[in-house]
């Protein structure tokens, strides 16, 4: 399979200045912390974490939406991290992105048909026909093309987003949280709408999401983020059947299974505490403070976890991830 | 034997300048003493309206009519002076905003001991030492130094089992949980259920826990009541939901699930369509525009909750031909 995307040891860290009018800058949110991974054509990647973890800050670096700290991503055969916002535009072409919030996301005065034909106008490619096309492929009524935004229910207005993001023809999409902000019954038929979509115009999906279970239905490989740090990166099966990392563990069994028998019968592991602050992360393992695993240990194996870092490596479960213990358990 | 809480015909009307909306439309249901019941829906299937208005607490232009009884005693009508000895006493309510149900310029120690002595003629002291005992049983630790933190000194989930411990402060008779972990991640989520698990054990209340999550509800649910556009479509014990779900709408959420425990890329059931507007329902059932087994009838007639099995109930007219039906052969 060829590579689309090629992401080298990308870091952001965002200055936190002092009150008052002269602001120092006092520290950096250390957000995202030398995250590599590839990915391939026509393949999903699912990038999932929770609140604060640096997901949906590494989809904007990856589009160039924010300038990095450092790092490389490499596209075309190109650095798109040192490309000036002239040389970046017609690359825009292939690299687009759909919101989480399909509310806020849209201009509340612009319809439907120019929503859509925005992109479009923008590289001069407008053609109505497009624009009629594009709604029908997303499953919308192209009658309703001079609809606003307000007279569709939160699914359709997603489709709106994931028209306006296909209007020209890109090669990666980045979904960030795509479907979170829907109902239920809603989520299904665009999660279903973007699996069609991926095969019939063949795109690469980065999918970031903080629920696993989407993730389980649409990716083939999944980035675990904690910290900003990729903890283990996985095929999908992989990572439920064989997950190593305790923070994987603990993050797949808190996630509730919809049968009251399986449910009531999980394992689930707690976690001690809360997230730490970004500016100030642990030394070594960033997990190592509320790690299941660490309690366990001796003293002299947490020697390990407090002074070196666990490079993302593969230790024998048959695929990387970045604690010096691992153990492959089976989730599910 | 009169249950502890019962709802009888419960409905709600809202006047606004685009006419009356209905709300919640006729909702019953009995809690009994120490019993965990679950109530889901989407968003606007009244599920919230209905606790808020057991406990009172809908704005004055609200038109509550029907019967809420507890312990035999009609809540309905009475002054908000009256209420106030139930409400925290009798019946204690959790939100979803942590931050919102809690002052910013207290202590949640103070806030805490506020809770005890609202009711409980007794001591600062004494409510202190209750105030510490609350903290330790939703599990936060070094309670003492907790007391004298300000809400905004801690994090989502510690916050909201702070809520759990003042909902938790007067050993109520009945907890209503209205979406208490839905603003927060999954491994926190783990924890607060853990706290309200605690919670229920040490007070030995009944719980009425309000969620989109069908995960939750299987795992902490014994009866489950499934909400839609203001109506009770379906109640049972979770198995006989989960496993047997004799109402379309139910059918057909549990289809479009994406579950953790699935295969990888297994495609999902969609429901067609989006919940109906309350201001604009449709003749007859209000499922029927999205419902694959829709008949003459059920734009005739809104069907009434039909005995389906023992303490099983489900609004269709065609209930049995859901006996065992999967979603896939009903949706598609």
């Amino acid at each position: 399979m060829t590579t689309v995307l090629e992401v080298r040891g990308l870091v952001k860290h965002f200055p936190v200045r002092s009150r008052g009018v002269i602001k120092r800058r006092v520290g950096d949110v250390h957000a995202v912390c030398g995250v590599s991974f590839d990915l391939a054509e026509q393949e999903t990647l699912g990038l999932v974490g929770e609140s604060g973890c640096g997901k949906t800050t590494t989809a904007r670096l990856l589009l160039n939406l924010i300038p990095a700290t450092a790092g490389s991503v490499h596209y075309g055969g190109r650095d798109l991290l040192k490309l000036s916002r002239s040389q970046m535009r017609p690359l825009r072409r292939d690299l687009q992105i759909v919101f989480q919030d399909p509310f806020a996301s849209l201009d509340p005065r612009m319809t439907v048909a120019e929503l859509i034909a925005e992109p479009l106008r923008i590289h001069s490619l407008f053609e109505t026909k497009k624009v009629r096309e594009l709604m029908r492929q997303v499953g919308l009524n192209p009658e309703h093309a001079n609809r606003f935004p307000h007279e569709f229910s939160g699914g359709q207005r997603q489709r709106i987003g994931i028209a306006r993001a296909l209007a020209l023809r890109p090669k990666v999409l980045l979904l960030d949280e795509p479907v979170s902000a829907l109902d239920v019954s809603i989520r299904a038929g665009v999660i279903n709408l973007l699996a069609d979509l991926q095969e019939s115009l063949g795109l690469s999906y980065i999918f970031v999401s903080h629920d696993l279970s989407v993730i389980r239905h649409v990716a083939d490989r999944v980035a675990v983020m904690y910290l900003g740090k990729i903890v283990e990166l996985a095929p999908t099966d992989a990572l439920f059947n064989r997950a190593a990392h305790p923070y994987t563990q603990a993050l797949i069994s808190a996630i509730p299974v919809p049968d009251p028998h399986k449910e009531r019968e999980r394992r689930r592991i707690i976690l001690a505490g809360d997230v730490p602050s970004p500016v100030d992360p642990p030394s070594g393992c960033r997990f190592r403070t509320r790690c299941p695993k660490f309690a366990t240990l001796t003293a002299q194996e947490k020697q390990r976890c407090v002074n070196d870092v666990p490079a993302l490596q593969d230790r024998g479960q048959g695929h990387p991830s970045a604690c010096h213990y691992a153990e492959a358990v089976r989730m599910l | 034997m009169t249950s502890l809480l019962e709802v009888e015909n419960l409905r709600v009307d809202f006047p606004t300048e685009d006419g009356v909306i209905t709300a919640v439309r006729g909702v019953s249901y009995t809690l009994e003493r120490g019993e965990a019941l679950g109530i889901v829906g989407e968003s606007g299937s009244g599920k919230s309206v209905t606790s808020l208005a057991i406990l009172g607490l809908l704005p004055r232009t609200a038109r509550v009519s029907g019967s809420v009884r507890f312990e035999g005693s009609e809540l309905l009508g009475r002054s908000d002076n009256e209420l106030s000895s139930y409400r925290g006493r009798h019946i204690a309510m959790i939100f979803q905003d942590p931050l919102a149900s809690l002052n910013p310029v207290y202590t949640i120690g103070d806030q805490i001991i506020e809770a005890v002595l609202a009711h409980r003629d007794v001591g600062k002291d004494a409510a202190r030492r209750r105030a510490l005992e609350l903290l330790d049983i939703v599990g936060i630790p070094h309670a003492a130094q907790r007391m004298h933190n300000y809400p905004h000194e801690m994090s989502g989930g510690m916050k909201q089992r702070v809520v759990i411990a003042i909902a938790m402060a007067n050993d109520p008779d009945v907890i209503i949980a209205d979406e208490p972990t839905t603003a927060l991640d999954v491994t926190v989520q783990a924890q607060v259920l853990e706290a309200l698990e605690a919670a229920r054990e040490a007070t030995g209340a009944a719980l009425v826990l309000i969620t989109h999550d069908l995960g939750v509800i299987a795992g902490h649910a014994d009866r489950l009541c499934v909400m839609y556009a203001g109506r009770l479509v379906e109640q049972g014990t979770v198995e006989e939901v989960f496993y047997t779900p004799r109402m379309p709408y139910t059918l057909g959420l549990l289809g479009s699930l994406p579950r953790i425990d699935a295969r990888t890329h297994e495609r999902l059931t969609p429901i067609v369509g989006a919940p109906p507007s309350l201001l604009d329902l449709p003749s007859g059932c209000p499922f029927r525009p999205r419902c694959p087994l829709a008949q003459p009838i059920c734009a005739a007639e809104e069907p009434a909750l039909f005995g389906v099995g023992k303490g099983h109930s489900a609004a269709c007219h065609f209930h049995e031909k859901l006996i065992n039906a999967a979603a896939r052969e009903i949706f598609q």
